[in-house]
């Protein structure tokens, strides 16, 4: 990967993302000899809109590396809540870190900062956009159970918003997978998303069913559909309950269906398919940490100005 | 003299915008950003028949020339617009438009929470795609309601 910034799954080329995970792989196999590797250089973690989890996963990554990690704090006590611009606060940070790592509620946030500074730039998610960090560690899932070729994925659940499917979606056009779009009519992927998938002439079908799929498939990725989505509650959970799994559900899904979610889940996937062999969620959260230190030390060194640092390290 | 130069008088220095999609003539004028204020002399025609498009829209501004930026958004209400020149009655250059790669600072994107929508010292930016425009920034899609997010 070449790029200094990480702002869409679409940037991402089959050498891209394969190099990233091939990291990952190496790093999880030994994380001491990445321990001290970017000792000294600090990331700064900027949260416009709450996210525990992504959040901790960056900031636990970038430790592991030996970074320090800043933070804005609260957005309600920031600057942010004084009426600052997107564009001055990251210009500000820029200057007290060597990476940004960037959340926030509106499309297109990540594109704007990285176009208003030259320290690398990790999209988070950005609205209702793309979270292509959270697809790089979704791809390295998927790879060790079943390799990203000849691959066949059903994508259930708020398709519209869910921008972590956009960024799955796109990257998965790099390999040779039959994606099934399955949600509700109103929740269907945006017309942008649908765009690209056609022109890279993807194998794509919607569905709004799992059960007349459910047997192809390799891997079943569900999200959430969020209740503030619907005006009319009733509405919501007519639609959220036909999009529920539980282990009866997966009777007749194949032995080696894996079944995935971003997490968090609120009651998507009921807590008895914790307990069957498809349950890969927990490890998928896991591989954050091996996938975001391959991450945020690939563009490091991309962005370091003479590119070799670190080439004594061995992988 | 055919009826439809009759119904739009000729002018003597200016750009005449032809073979306009019937409808369009107004958002031509938007694109301009002429409302009438500046003084120039304009004409418009509605709704006239044409060989080409079946009816067509025809837009004459006096004492007007058009920049590359105004030609670009106008190809995309427009796309089978010509722009004579006209110097002293004579049509000196008569070009057809063609689409640009991108447009920029000149529409509005109509996601309300895309970043160019927040306050933010920032131009917008669209691609021009198949048959739309889309947004640089948050990736969506404009088609048939390009002229009502004219940031004029
Ligand atoms: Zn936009």
């Amino acid at each position: 990967m070449r790029q200094d910034h990480l702002i869409t799954a679409t940037q991402l080329s089959r050498d891209d993302i394969e190099a990233v995970l091939d990291r990952a792989r190496a790093v999880a196999d030994d994380p001491a000899a990445y321990a001290d590797r970017h000792a000294g250089r600090v990331l700064a973690l900027c949260f416009f809109e709450p996210s525990t989890r992504t959040r901790m996963s960056f900031d636990s990554a970038a430790k592991r590396l030996g970074m320090n990690t800043i933070d804005m704090g609260d957005v309600d006590s920031s600057s942010v809540s004084k009426g600052e611009s997107l564009s001055d606060t990251v210009r500000v940070i820029e200057g007290y870190a060597d990476a940004l790592v960037l959340r926030h509620p509106s499309e297109g946030a990540a594109t704007l900062a990285g176009e208003r500074v030259d320290v690398p730039v990790v999209n988070a998610g950005d609205g209702a956009g793309q979270h292509p960090s959270q697809t790089l560690l979704d791809l390295h899932t998927i790879r060790e159970d079943h390799g990203l070729d000849d691959l066949t994925i059903g994508i259930m659940g708020d398709l519209k918003y869910g921008r972590t499917v956009h960024s799955l979606a796109a990257a998965l056009t790099e390999f040779d997978a039959n994606q099934h779009f399955i949600s509700p009519e109103s929740l269907r992927l945006p017309r942008s998303v649908r765009f690209d998938l056609h022109e890279t002439g993807a194998q794509i079908r919607e569905h709004e069913e799992l059960e007349p799929v459910l047997d192809e498939l390799d891997v079943l990725y569900v999200t959430r559909i969020q209740k503030e989505r619907f005006p009319d509650e009733n509405e919501y959970h007519r639609v959220a309950g036909e999009y529920r799994i539980d282990a009866e559900t997966l009777d007749s899904a194949a032995d080696d269906l894996t079944v995935m979610h971003p997490l968090p889940r609120v009651d998507e996937i009921a807590p008895d398919v914790d307990e069957t062999d498809h349950a890969r969620y927990f490890e998928q959260a896991h591989n954050g940490i091996p996938v975001r230190m391959a991450l945020l030390d690939t563009l490091l060194e991309n962005a370091s100005p003479d590119g070799d640092e670190g080439t004594e390290v061995d992988r | 003299m055919s009826e439809h130069e009759l119904r739009v008088s000729k002018i003597r220095d200016g750009t005449v915008i032809d073979h306009v999609e019937a409808g369009q003539a107004l958002n031509v004028l938007a694109i301009l950003g002429i409302d009438g204020s500046e003084g120039f002399g304009v004409s418009v025609g509605m709704n006239v028949p044409s060989d080409r498009l079946g009816r067509k829209d025809i837009v004459k501004v006096e004492d007007r020339e058009l920049s590359q930026s105004e030609v670009d958004v106008l190809s995309l209400i427009a796309p089978e617009a010509t722009i004579n020149i006209v110097r002293d009655f004579e049509v000196v250059e008569k070009n057809r438009v063609t689409r640009p790669d991108g447009v920029t600072g000149v529409l509005s994107c109509p996601n309300r929470n895309c970043i160019t929508n927040a306050d933010e010292p920032i131009e917008t930016r669209f691609d021009v795609v198949a048959d739309g425009v889309r947004c640089d920034y948050c990736a969506t899609i404009l088609r048939a309601d390009i002229a009502e997010h004219i940031d004029v």
